[in-house]
């Protein structure tokens, strides 16, 4: 047992040191650019410099490379690579989507550009009728010529306004049972008919889009698999949700409370004297050092050429409800000023006050609670699926609530 | 990155769950259990054939020199059979004190003993309910002879020796002493605990000849460092009986229908049990850094002992007390073997001090190497 690189590891460590310290973005060359400019920018860069897209196949713009390539690239790259989020639903998901289902004239005309950031692309899959039963969206696709027509309503979609392309779900035939009657797509987003609307969060932001089809004409080339095939193209989609090995989680984590808990008192005395406090934070430290050591145990997986196991599975459920306890904790020993969320007048710029907000969501995104805990059951456990009140019937028939 | 275990490890793995499949299945925990001897003879014999107990001696003292690794593996599939052998108390403990502490002579004397298994050790600290501490040690030495009461001693009726933490009213405020536990000063009476597969004693001390292990005045680090060594030993022992409890709630779930359908297949029996998984695989993840910080003496090791400690304490409880849940009445019932995990959960979590004590341990820790950065 060891941390350390294989001498290749090391080897192209040190080639994406090198490259990273001749090519990272400057403070003169960011002057004046907007956050979008600046990501584009940047990946742009990398794209050229052979950085971009490290696993796939040189011919699509990418690299050639391994998962453990990947991951070490990420590790050098650090906080730079939050400028490539905007990619990230394009690249780690319509990206190998393509690589699976499209033409190769396809491939070779969309997958070079969506690697360098030069198009985006967004995934329009979740609807208000159709989120964790994603098998249930709505959306009509119906067969005209060469073409079909799109009418109908998705939600929850990131970067739908300034996305070039989107991936499509749809329902073709809804007199088949659920799963049966739907077909896949890509469709440029400047498409006539589509209506982008921005979805106010709780918290204040709008990071989502609701977007509507209205008579949206998509030609038949750009179906991805055959017609009622669009589950099958699904689970590729969903499959290759982003590896988010080693990712730092949020910054409202152990260590943002234990030093919230050394300035602020509790009967005079730091709180962090206090034996309850310590309790807590002993656990929020194993969660997080569970997560971590789980995230080398993968590393350890790929450097060896091999598939991680299950236990990645767990991330999000443990992370996502931790750091909205230990948000909500942080507020409470600030005591009566826990409440104030003006950055200028609270803890840390109002860091856990933020992300009591935000966090919510992240625990319903890509796959909420209770779908993850049915996945371990299911997937690693090997226990039943629920029982299906909708097995087998026509879609048609398959009853709906007040959605 | 090489955060896994290796080859050789893997193959030891296998070697146990053939001999502990063999030699423990649960009928051999309840025997012992409900039955009058202490531990399963057995069971244990067959453990030193395969030179566990040799396993982290090095080889000038008779030992296998194969490392903590090992140890780890081991630590896992004994837990995971519920082994009614005093294993902790001898190899992670006894031993352990005598390689950190012991002179050449005594290394000499005791290691190949231990290793063949001739002898039997074990440690005496816990004198009173609460936390124990230096200052609270009544146990005491008069010229070379000592004196007190210690409650509870796992495996003190089958020890041979027992390393016996004293009060010192030098350094740290204790000492360490190795007393044999045939001479005449020493006696001991069973003690009744929650779990009847491992055998726990009152050791009474009257003036029983005693030889130091150790500096005097050094006793309170030694306990901590042997606490922390065996405290990662511990959780994958938990860690071991966590999974087993976990897969023996799912396997009964399969088979158990009710309402017309496998139980399994509800989602309050699916998300208990996947939560059964998430809380095993942060511990193990922590017991795999615990585990490396153990074999290369690192410098973490307190953080990364109590947060393994911690976390398996924590699976092991969650898993032994929702695979009762996940059995319904059945699971109640003394027939039913969900009572040994459920057993063995608490007292491993209390045997190498609470729950408590190892997160304040843990943010101690946190602590301690803030200052040093």
């Amino acid at each position: 047992m060891d941390f350390n690189d294989s001498p290749e590891e090391a080897a192209l460590r040190e080639e994406a040191r090198r490259w990273l310290n001749d090519n990272a973005l400057k403070e003169q060359e960011l002057k004046g650019l907007d956050g979008m400019s600046r990501s584009k920018l940047w990946q742009k860069r990398k794209f050229d410099g052979g950085w971009a897209c490290i696993r796939w196949p040189k011919e699509y713009g990418g690299r050639g490379g391994s998962a453990i390539e990947q991951v070490i690239f990420g590790q050098e790259e650090g906080k730079l690579a939050e400028l490539s989020g905007v990619f990230s639903i394009g690249q780690g998901m319509a990206g190998p989507t393509l690589m699976a289902w499209a033409t190769e004239q396809q491939k070779l005309r969309y997958l070079p550009p969506l690697a360098s950031g030069e198009e985006i692309w967004c995934q329009l899959f979740s609807e208000p009728a159709g989120g964790s039963d994603l098998a249930a969206l709505r959306t009509r696709a119906e067969r005209d010529g060469d073409d079909w027509i799109i009418n109908g309503q998705k939600i929850w979609t990131s970067g739908a306004h300034y996305s070039d392309y989107g991936i499509l779900v749809t329902r073709s035939d809804p007199e088949v049972p659920k799963h049966k009657g739907l077909t896949y797509f890509f469709l440029s987003m400047k498409s006539p008919g589509i209506e982008i609307k921005p979805i106010r969060q709780i918290s204040g932001d709008s990071n989502f889009n609701e977007v509507y089809f209205n008579d949206v004409r998509i030609p038949d080339a750009q179906r991805l698999g055959a017609v009622g095939q669009g589950w099958q193209v699904s689970i590729t989609t969903l499959m290759n949700e982003r590896l988010s090995i080693g990712a730092g989680g949020s910054a409202a984590g152990f260590r943002a409370v234990f030093e919230l808990a050394q300035r602020v008192h509790i009967n005079d005395r730091p709180a962090i004297e206090d034996s309850a406090v310590r309790a807590k934070l002993a656990d929020w430290y194993c969660q997080e050092a569970g997560l971590k050591y789980t995230g080398y145990r993968a590393l350890s997986a790929l450097s060896r050429g091999e598939t991680p196991g299950p236990e990645n599975s767990i991330g999000k459920l443990v992370g996502a409800p931790k750091t909205q306890d230990m948000a909500n904790f942080a507020m409470d020993i600030m005591d009566m000023t826990g409440a104030i969320r003006d950055p200028d007048l609270t803890e840390k710029h109002a860091l856990f006050q933020e992300a009591y907000m935000a966090i919510p969501g992240l625990r319903i995104a890509g796959g909420t609670d209770e779908i993850m805990a049915n996945i371990i059951a299911e997937r690693v456990l090997g226990m039943p699926q629920d029982i299906r009140v909708d097995k087998g019937v026509p879609f048609k028939d398959v009853p709906t609530g007040a959605g | 990155m090489n955060f896994e275990f290796e080859e050789e490890h893997n193959l030891l793995r296998e070697q146990a769950q053939r001999l502990l499949s063999d030699k423990c299945d649960m009928s051999v925990v309840r025997s012992i259990l409900e039955g009058e001897e202490s531990y399963s003879a057995e069971l244990w014999s067959a453990v030193v054939e395969q030179g566990w107990t040799a396993v982290a001696i090095p080889e000038e003292y008779g030992g296998l020199g194969l490392g903590r690794l090992a140890l780890c593996v081991i630590a896992e599939e004994l837990g995971r059979a519920v082994a009614p052998i005093p294993f902790s108390s001898s190899v992670y403990l006894a031993t352990e004190a005598v390689l950190l502490a012991g002179t050449p002579a005594q290394k000499e004397a005791w290691l190949p003993k231990l290793a063949s298994g001739e002898v039997i050790g074990t440690f005496a600290l816990s004198e009173r309910h609460g936390r124990q501490t230096p200052k609270l040690l009544e146990t005491r030495a008069e010229n070379g002879a000592l004196s007190g009461t210690k409650l509870p001693v796992p495996d003190g009726d089958i020890a041979n020796f027992a390393v016996v933490v004293s009060a010192s009213a030098k350094g740290d405020g204790a000492s360490f002493w190795l007393v044999d536990l045939s001479r005449s000063g020493v006696s001991t009476s069973p003690v009744t605990t929650l779990d009847p597969s491992r055998s726990h004693v009152e050791l009474t001390l009257d003036n029983a000849v005693a030889e130091p292990l150790g500096a005097d005045g050094e006793g309170w680090a030694l306990t901590q460092k042997i606490l922390d060594q065996a405290a990662v030993l511990f959780a994958w022992e938990q860690v071991g009986g966590a999974e087993r409890a976990l897969y023996m709630a799912r396997d009964y779930a399969m088979e158990r229908y009710a309402f017309g359908r496998p139980i399994a297949s509800f989602q309050a029996i699916k998300h208990k049990l996947a939560h059964a998984y998430v809380k095993n695989t942060l511990a193990r993840a922590n017991c795999y850094y615990g585990a490396w910080a153990l074999d290369t003496a690192a410098s973490e090791l307190p953080v990364a002992a109590a947060s393994a400690r911690v976390s398996a304490t924590q699976a092991f409880y969650y898993a032994s007390k929702e695979n009762i849940q996940a059995h319904g009445g059945m699971g109640f019932t003394w027939e039913f073997d969900c009572q040994f995990l459920y057993r063995r959960a608490k007292l491993l979590s209390v045997n190498l001090g609470s729950e408590a004590a190892w997160q304040e341990k843990l943010i101690a820790g946190v602590e301690q190497s803030n200052l040093a950065a």
